[in-house]
Formats: C-alpha cells, sequence, structure tokens
C-alpha cells in the first residue's frame, strides 16, 4: 500500500487514485475534477486539483468533501499553495493532501498553507520531508497553523 | 532603524540553518542542481560566469556601522576585498565559495543581516528613497511600511514559488526617488480629500523584455489594508500569472491580458475574503514600526551662522564648495545636510567599493551621521544627517578615499550592472563600457553644463541596469556571438515616468564614447535655456538625434 505523512507521522493511505478514464469511481477513489463535478451526490467523495484548476467550483461543497489532494506535478510551480491556503480560508476541514514532485524544502511552507498530508512521488523521500517539517519554529505572517500574524503576538 | 527581537532572529538563525543543511545535501549529491537552484535563489545565491555571486539583503538601503563592517570583514575573508552596491539597494559579492556562503550567512546573521529573498522567484528586498525621513518633499516616513512589508514577505509561505520574481517599492515623497513606476508592486503614501494619509497602489510596472509603466489599481487605501491588498494582489497573481514562459511570467503581462479593470476585480475579490481578517495592521502595529524610525537626536543649530559659516568654507575652498553644490541636499532639518558619497570614480567599476571603503565609511558614519548609511538604487551611498559644520572635514576623508566625486547626477554617475564580467546572463559587459564613458567626459565643467543626465546600462534585457529609464539607456545585445550596445532615449524613472524609444540599429564597443559625444552635442545645440536633456528630447523628439548619429560620413 503506498505511504505518505499525515498528523506528523508516515502512514499507510487508505485512498486512492482513480484512473482518470475509468467509467466507474468506488467511494475510496479520488477523483479528478471533471469527474468529481459531474457526480450528482459529493458527499463523501475526494478531489484531486491540478495546477490551473482553481478550487472556485469547491467552495459550494466544503462541508461534503472529505479530502482534497492537490497535485505538484513540478516542484516549482507555486499555485497550490494559494489553492490549498484558500480553501482553508473558506472553512474546508477535511484533508488536505499534497501530492507529486514537491520537495522536503518545502514541507513548512504547506504546513503553513494548511495541507495536513503529504504523499510524495519518491516514497523514500518521506522520512526526509518528515525532518522539513520542523526547519523553522516561528513566522511573520498569519497563515492556516497560526492564525495570527507575529505583529498581534509580539509582546 | 528596525532592530532585531527574539523573533526576528530566531528566524533568520533557522534560515542559516536550514540553508547549511540544504548546502551540504546538495553537495552530498542528494538535493540536485534543479532542486537546489531555486533554494539557493531564495538565499542570494547564484551560480555565475567565473565564481558564485551573494546577493545580500540591505532591507530598503539602511545600515549601520556595525553591519558595514560586518560586511567589510566578509570581503575579505571570504571574498576579494571589495563589494558592490546593486540596483535593488542590496549589497553583492562576486566571489565567494559555495561551500562557505552557509558560513558568511551565519556572520550576516550576527548583526542583524541576512540574503533571503534576494533572488528567485519570490517576493524581493523593499525598496524606498534613500532620502527617506530626512527629504524635503516628504509627507510621510516609507519606511516603517517597508518593514512592514518585509516582515510580512520574509518566508511567506504562499508566495515562495510565484511565476516569477516580484518587486515591490514604496515612496513618500512628491519626487518619487524609489521608481515606483516600474515595480510590480508600487506604494505611494498619498492623503486623500480630508488630508488623511493612506496608500495608493500601483501594480504591473516592470523593466525587463517588455517595460511598462504601473497601472493605479486603488487610488487610495486605508494603511491597515496595505497588507490584505498585497496578499489579495500576490493571490491573483501566483494562481494566474503564466508559468509556460518566463518572457511572459511577471506580473505586467498579467495585467496587461486581464485588463487593469478585470485585473482590479479579481484583487477586490480575494480583498473580501481577506479584509479585515488577521494581517489587517493593528494601530499598535503600524505604531510599533513606527518607533523604530523616530528622529536621532538632532541638534538645535543656528541656521543663520552655519549657513554663512558655510559659505564662507565654501568661497575660500572652490573644491569642496563644488562638492557641496553637487553631491549635497537639503535636509528636513535646519544646520543639516544629506550626503551622497559618489561610488562612480572613473576607472571603477560603478557601485563598487572596497573594504577598507566600507570600514572608512562606518567611521564617518559614526563620527558625522548617527551611525547610520544608506544605499541608493543608483548604487553610491548616503550620510542622511551631516551636521553643515561638519561638511569640510567629512568632505576632507572622503576625498582621500576616493569617495569624493563630485558628480551626483550627472553623465558619469551612471548606473551600470555588472554585465558580462561577472554575470552568466549578460549578452555583453557593461562595465568597459561605463569606463569608456567616464573617461571619455571626464571634465567636470562640461558634465556641469550637460546638466543632470541619468544614463544606465544593462548587460542584457534582464535591465538590472535599468536602461528603459534612464534618459539616455544602453542595452548590451548579442549579435551572432559579438557584443553590440542598442541605445534608447527619453527614459524616466521619476514621477512621470517614461519608457526610453529605441534610436536605431545598435553600435560596436568601440564606438559607444563617439555615440554618447554625438548625442550630447545635438542636445547642448538644441537645448533652450536651461533645459535638461530630458525636456530636449520630449520637446524635438528622437529624429535630430538619430540624423546625427546614423549620418553617413561624406
Ligand atoms: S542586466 Fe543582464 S547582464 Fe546585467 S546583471 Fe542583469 S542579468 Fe546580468
Amino acid at each position: 500500500m503506498p505511504r505518505l505523512i499525515k498528523a506528523g507521522r508516515i502512514v499507510e493511505d487508505d485512498w486512492q487514485q482513480l484512473d482518470p478514464d475509468a467509467a466507474t469511481a468506488g467511494m475510496q477513489q479520488i477523483l479528478g475534477l471533471d469527474q468529481w463535478l459531474q457526480l450528482e451526490d459529493k458527499t463523501g467523495r475526494a478531489v484531486l486539483l491540478e495546477p490551473g484548476q482553481a478550487p472556485a467550483p469547491l467552495f459550494d461543497y466544503l462541508g461534503q468533501i472529505p479530502l482534497v489532494a492537490i497535485d505538484f506535478p513540478v516542484f516549482m510551480d507555486g499555485r497550490g499553495f494559494s489553492y490549498g491556503r484558500e480553501l482553508r480560508e473558506r472553512g474546508f476541514a477535511g484533508e488536505l493532501r499534497a501530492c507529486g514532485h514537491f520537495i522536503r524544502d518545502q514541507m513548512t511552507y504547506l504546513a503553513r498553507c494548511g495541507f495536513d498530508a503529504f504523499q510524495m512521488a519518491d516514497e523514500s523521500r518521506l522520512e526526509d520531508a518528515l525532518a522539513g517539517l520542523a526547519d523553522f519554529s516561528e513566522h511573520y505572517q498569519a497563515a492556516i497553523d497560526q492564525p495570527l500574524p507575529l505583529f498581534r503576538r509580539r509582546g | 532603524m528596525y532592530v532585531y527581537d527574539q523573533y526576528d532572529q530566531t528566524i533568520v538563525d533557522q534560515r542559516v540553518d536550514q540553508f547549511r543543511d540544504q548546502t551540504a545535501r546538495y553537495l552530498a549529491g542528494n538535493l540536485s542542481d534543479g532542486e537546489f537552484l531555486p533554494l539557493r535563489l531564495q538565499n542570494g545565491l547564484y551560480l555565475q560566469r567565473l565564481a558564485p555571486m551573494l546577493r545580500i539583503a540591505v532591507p530598503y538601503g539602511l545600515l549601520n556601522s556595525t553591519q558595514l563592517r560586518k560586511i567589510a570583514f566578509i570581503t575579505r575573508q571570504f571574498d576579494k576585498g571589495y563589494a558592490h552596491v546593486s540596483t535593488r539597494q542590496n549589497i553583492q559579492l562576486n566571489w565567494p565559495r559555495l561551500d562557505e556562503v552557509p558560513d558568511i550567512l551565519a556572520e550576516l546573521a550576527g548583526v542583524q543581516m541576512h540574503a533571503i529573498q534576494t533572488s528567485g522567484n519570490c517576493i524581493r528586498n523593499t525598496t524606498t528613497d534613500q532620502y527617506a525621513g530626512v527629504a524635503t518633499d516628504e509627507l510621510e516616513d516609507p519606511r516603517p511600511y517597508c518593514e512592514i512589508i518585509r516582515q510580512w514577505s520574509t518566508l511567506h509561505p504562499e508566495f515562495a514559488f510565484l511565476p516569477r520574481k516580484f518587486k515591490i517599492a514604496v515612496c513618500g515623497s512628491a519626487q518619487d526617488r524609489a521608481a515606483i513606476h516600474a515595480h510590480d508592486i508600487g506604494v505611494e503614501l498619498v492623503a486623500n480629500a480630508s488630508g488623511e494619509v493612506g496608500c495608493k497602489i500601483l501594480a504591473g510596472g516592470g523593466l525587463g523584455r517588455t517595460p511598462v509603466i504601473g497601472s493605479v489599481i486603488c487610488e487610495w487605501l486605508e494603511k491597515k489594508h496595505l497588507l490584505t491588498y498585497l496578499e489579495s494582489i500576490l493571490r491573483v497573481y501566483n494562481q494566474n500569472g503564466r508559468r509556460d514562459n518566463k518572457y511572459k511570467a511577471r506580473i505586467k503581462i498579467l495585467v496587461k491580458a486581464m485588463g487593469v479593470d478585470a485585473f482590479r476585480e479579481a484583487v477586490e475579490q480575494e480583498w473580501a475574503l481577506l479584509k479585515d481578517g488577521p494581517t489587517t495592521l493593528s494601530d499598535e502595529a503600524i505604531r510599533h514600526a513606527k518607533s523604530f524610525f523616530t528622529e536621532p537626536a538632532y541638534l538645535a543649530l543656528d541656521a543663520a551662522a552655519a549657513n554663512s559659516e558655510l559659505a564662507a568654507r565654501c568661497a575660500a575652498d572652490p573644491i569642496f564648495g563644488n562638492w557641496v553644490k553637487r553631491n549635497t541636499v537639503d535636509h528636513r532639518v535646519a544646520g543639516y545636510r544629506i550626503v551622497n558619497l559618489s561610488l562612480k570614480a572613473t576607472g571603477f567599476a560603478p557601485g563598487d567599493i572596497t573594504d577598507a571603503q566600507l570600514e572608512l565609511v562606518a567611521d564617518l558614519a559614526d563620527q558625522y551621521s548617527f551611525g547610520e548609511v544608506r544605499t541608493t538604487h543608483q548604487q553610491n551611498m548616503v550620510l542622511a544627517d551631516v551636521q553643515k559644520g561638519q561638511l569640510y572635514p567629512l568632505w576632507q576623508q572622503l576625498q582621500k578615499a576616493g569617495l569624493a566625486t563630485p558628480n551626483h547626477g550627472y553623465l558619469t554617475d551612471m548606473i551600470c550592472c555588472p554585465g558580462g564580467d561577472y554575470c552568466s546572463l549578460a549578452n555583453a559587459k557593461s562595465i568597459p563600457v561605463a569606463e569608456a564613458i567616464q573617461s571619455r567626459f571626464n571634465d567636470l565643467d562640461y558634465l556641469y553644463d550637460l546638466g543632470p543626465i541619468e544614463l544606465n546600462i544593462s548587460g542584457c534585457m534582464n535591465a538590472c541596469g535599468h536602461h528603459h529609464i534612464g534618459h539616455i539607456g544602453i542595452l548590451g545585445v548579442d549579435k551572432k556571438g559579438e557584443e553590440f550596445y542598442q541605445v534608447c532615449l527619453g527614459g524616466s524613472q521619476a514621477k512621470d515616468a517614461s519608457i526610453g524609444k529605441i534610436l536605431g540599429p545598435s553600435f560596436s564597443q568601440d564606438d559607444m564614447p563617439d555615440v554618447i559625444d554625438k548625442l550630447l552635442s545635438t542636445y547642448l545645440e538644441l537645448r533652450e535655456e536651461e533645459e535638461i536633456f530630458l525636456d530636449t528630447y520630449r520637446r524635438v523628439g528622437i529624429e535630430p538625434f538619430k540624423e546625427r548619429v546614423y549620418a553617413k560620413a561624406d
């Protein structure tokens, strides 16, 4: 079974990514945005966003979605950081998963943008990525992990 | 100036540790070239033609004497004994060793400095007016807002992998000395109809391959909304900026493609979500930032006495008098002047400064200017608070050290990027062109007769030398493997900002002094009364210059 980082630990994945051409999808499968949009009942159904697929179509369903996965096909493409953070700001409380080719050195940023699950294309890098979560203990900005900016906490 | 507390220090120290680890992983082969690239860039490190180049952040151009001495030490210990002031008010080292860069960063952290986000596709060092706080035409000191932006943009989790680099400038004076129209975002402090000072926000300006003057996105914004508004602009850009072509990736292209109104609407839509959220600046946050930029302990000087004493000195020593006239500027406080130190002596690369000069400037700052120094985007330095009565001894020491060339604002005070001598992106060398022009036009009387002229040189389209907004701009181009130079005229970085127009076919390096000579003599023949070069150009257009320069010899 594929593995990923969740809640600060490496665990086995209980979701599968759906083949984009598959005709039907099981409940534990992550659908592409187009497939997901076609579902009549979106309750309990997970969705994957690619760069260029801004999360706006999800906004009306945030309470029903258990998992939004955001793909990073190349680590230099930072659109997913905004997608994730915006979903959280609009109240999404399910699992927010980064997947693909992000690197260890982006872990702090991802976590701050609200990602709480990390699925790397190369699983052998998971241990190292876990360490990346501890790079910084203090931050200037408000973000999902720390809703108050430093200027409101300085004392 | 701003002083770190334990929070700032923790962040900068942890950043050094992080980069030390990244460098070690790279050198051990555990981090690929491609992965290390943005990580090192966001710590200011380029791998250049001959050696790495390290760009040290000088937030909005402010340094204290301790920091200057540390930089002098670093240039000696880790480099070749000199540093370079860049057009983003930063300081560059041209010869550090990759494996020693973490040690350099640790040295910097010891004096509250860093190299964070001085390069890469992220929010870069915020720049401002080099006369902030002391200018006579200032509405409000922009530096507290620069510091607020510095903190917000430092290691911002959402905006570290933007489509392209992102530059912000702030100005708070009648005259724009920060070139805010040529930035991705320009912030101008302005009063509204009822006299309250707020922020005018411009977006989509920039130089590079497609130079664009920024568009007004918001005419007046309450100060407390500054960060949420900037965050909204950045979010629209991060999600929608092009990533398929690096020459079309800057925000200026997005603003053009969407149209200013649609862009503004998208920003306002994001802003609806962020407005009044926790990132809204509290009064306390603004007060806290301002508390670092209060007035130094100025003496109540007898202005009339100081003036007559200075006038007598100037009359007795005309060389000193000339320097006072050319290189010093009116100060807000009676009895003081702002002093420009010229890093544009003929024979030295524009903006370069040696370790000994750095240490001298540190001493002079302690002695004459409350221990602070500023770097300028024209690649000079400034001592902002000098008593008129102390100008003479200051000048004597500057002169001995080669820092008193009285050319501030004149032709030889040119902006020049490092170009092909150092930079691996260059199409052509820029320093030898600057030197050839400086040597050709080193007669001071002639320079003063020409009046203020901004001549800017870039070694390639990236336009680090701001050639588009020089009255005369020179751009290095590559023609079948040979170095050529294109000339443009009529650029301006002032409030009436404009982009220069290309004169015509490019020239060889040897031709450049003659070409400049022809441009200048055309101007001298055509100018009316006290017109400066730019005004004559604007009145007569490019044709007379073109005719003269490309005239066939008969
Ligand atoms: S303008 Fe070009 S040559 Fe000059 S420093 Fe910038 S990238 Fe290098």
